[in-house]
């Protein structure tokens, strides 16, 4: 059970600051704290991916944003002229459509959005197997490179297509509701809610992903970044647990993706953009690369700080800046930093040149 | 009976022959040495089997079913062990962590059981647990089973890693320089825990460059020269082996240890 302790520290932080937020009339914090859940899923997936799993992806926004675009295209597609069609009629029958009116009362029938949710992940899930399988072969630098090319691609491909709404992206997505109006949505009077629903899918994710580490599968895990040929000499399939820590991330990603999405009620191409996938790297490396603790963590403030403006139009520098940091000081993660260590290769690389002088004489 | 049999096996690197064209078979219950000058092709050897490399050519068929094809880890699972010249251990695990490792192949828990805390996989812990404690017990280390497994000395690595290899419960476990580094009483206790190990009913095979602890404990020895089986017999007859005796002595005069 102590396993559970932080999770039991998190639920208290949560209500805590909850209700400090509603007690000093503050809740508008809320709102960013509720994002920054939702794009602290997505990081604790990557987490997973390269802290336990050693396995780098500089794409992961685009995982993000395929679950949210999934999501947003599936909710607000007016499937109203295909009404006489045998795939709406069958969707009717199943009760998997939702009726709703637009802004000028004209009557929508999309999706309902549980329905585009698994259809978000599925698809998030399909192709991150499909790229997987190929990109994993690689390590190191080209892992880096082709992952980077696959944010690049769904980036692009994103801002060109017209039904993802090309530079505007998709806005008018509906509330994802759970019970009556209790839901996923930007409504100024569910701001408590939402804050709960975001947090508690953290919390959930995080008791799932302890359980994991906390296994058979996160001991071969931790073997395979420890010592990869004494793990496929225990007969690990090394490959298999790469890709399926790469598609359990990429949909974590995705999840994180549909929640925001329904939560602002639309979506963008910045969230595909590869500044937000190496602003993830850069937090998971901040919080220890391979604590789960640290890079939630890490997550919230840096996610909450960004959202609430206090970077300011270095906002992204900030993160490259994060990175460049930790690559130099700390290329282990923050919580391996020895300041001596640090301080070494800050001091004697002057040293070094010189002694390389004396031997050349 | 053999429970493996190695055909006209061949391996390159680029133009050197590391393996050209070897056959032995492994006796089931077997201690069997595999022997030669430095580069004869004894790591390779191990690697082909293990399924570490793919060979250019020949069979590999560990009870009559043909392996040569298979990756590391379907060797690993199927029931052939290893271990290696240079200790291979996992950093930041426990020695018993290390050893629960080489329970892997007999747990089924996936992601999804993980996760979410199915009943199995708490019993398959204990298990592995039981199954990883039970390897240490054997090899005489299981006081230091909580111990960080990089922290123990060379010696008791070396045991670590035997001990993970056990405990994958292997019909053949294939010992790379087992004796690398040990000292003389180490050595010794090395000869008598791998000859206990065969007791148990496994099938050794044997890549050591310690002469007298070969010629104590295998039945038979292969006798490797770049990368060519030159010589295959008991330990008694190799001793006296025209070729062989050559080769060594050619190899004193240039090692001179």
């Amino acid at each position: 059970m102590r396993k559970y302790l932080g999770i039991a520290f998190l639920l208290m932080g949560i209500v805590a600051i909850q209700l400090v937020a509603s007690f000093t009339d503050s809740v508008y914090y809320l709102t960013q704290l509720t994002m920054a859940g939702y794009y602290t899923m997505a990081v604790l997936g990557l987490a997973l991916l390269m802290g336990y799993a050693g396995q780098i992806s500089l794409g992961h926004a685009g995982f993000f944003a395929i679950g949210g675009y999934s999501s947003a295209v599936l909710t607000t597609y007016n499937l109203l002229p295909y009404r006489d069609g045998l795939f709406y009629r069958l969707l009717e029958a199943l009760q998997l459509l939702q009726k709703r009116e637009d802004l000028y009362g004209d009557t929508i029938v999309n999706l309902h959005p549980v329905v585009a949710m698994v259809v978000a992940l599925l698809l998030s899930a399909l192709i991150a197997y499909v790229i997987g399988i190929p990109v994993l072969k690689l390590k190191g630098h080209y892992l880096a490179m082709a992952t980077l090319g696959f944010g690049i691609i769904v980036y692009r491909v994103v801002l060109g297509t017209a039904l993802f709404g090309e530079a505007d992206g998709i806005s008018d997505v509906p509330p994802f509701r759970f019970y009556g109006d209790l839901g996923i949505s930007g409504d100024m009077d569910l701001r408590v809610e939402n804050y709960y629903i975001a947090w508690i899918s953290v919390l959930l994710i995080m008791v799932l992903f302890i359980n994991l580490l906390d296994s058979r599968v996160g001991r071969a895990l931790r073997a395979i970044h420890g010592a990869e040929d004494a793990s496929r000499a225990v007969g690990i399939d090394t490959g298999d647990y790469k890709l399926k820590t790469f598609v359990l991330s990429a949909v974590v990603a995705a999840l994180a993706g549909v929640g925001l999405t329904h939560f602002n009620g639309g979506i963008g191409p910045s969230e595909a953009s590869v500044m937000k996938s190496v602003r993830y790297v850069a937090i998971v490396a901040a919080g220890g690369m391979a604590s789960l603790w640290g890079t939630m963590v890490m997550s919230t403030f840096l996610n909450f700080m960004s959202l609430r403006g206090y970077f300011g139009s270095y906002d992204d520098a900030l993160f490259g800046g994060i990175l460049i940091l930790i690559m130099l000081f700390a290329p282990e993660g923050i919580l391996s930093i020895s300041f001596r260590r640090a301080w070494k290769r800050l001091i004697p690389r002057t040293e070094r040149v010189r002694d390389g002088d004396t031997e050349g004489r | 009976m053999e429970i493996l049999r190695v055909d006209n096996l061949s391996k390159s690197f680029g133009g050197l022959k590391a393996i050209n064209n070897v056959s032995f078979g492994l006796r089931k219950g077997a201690i069997k040495a595999v022997i030669g000058p430095n580069g004869a092709g004894k790591t390779t050897l191990f690697n082909l089997i293990s399924g570490f490399l793919r060979p250019d050519s020949g069979s590999i068929l560990f009870k009559e079913q043909e392996i040569r094809d298979y990756d590391a880890h379907r060797i690993a699972r199927l029931g052939i062990s290893r271990t290696f010249q240079h200790i291979r251990l996992f950093p930041g695990m426990t020695v018993i962590e290390n050893v629960m490792m080489g329970r892997h192949r007999f747990g089924r828990t996936g992601f999804l059981g993980s996760m979410l805390n199915l009943p199995r996989k708490k019993r398959e812990e204990r298990e592995t647990r039981d199954g990883a404690m039970e390897a240490l017990r054997f090899v005489g280390i299981e006081e230091l089973a909580h111990r960080d497994a990089l922290e123990l000395s060379y010696g008791q690595q070396r045991l670590v890693e035997l001990a993970r290899a056990l405990a994958l419960e292997p019909e053949i476990l294939l010992l790379d320089e087992p004796a690398a580094g040990l000292n003389m009483r180490e050595t010794a206790e090395m000869g008598q825990l791998i000859q206990r190990i065969r007791d148990r009913g496994i099938t050794v095979l044997i890549v050591e460059h310690d002469m007298s602890l070969i010629m104590k404990i295998s039945e038979e020895i292969v006798v490797l020269s770049y990368g060519e089986k030159i010589a295959e017999d008991v330990p008694l007859a190799i001793q006296k082996n025209e070729e062989v005796i050559r080769i060594y002595l050619g190899e004193e005069d240039a090692q001179d240890h």
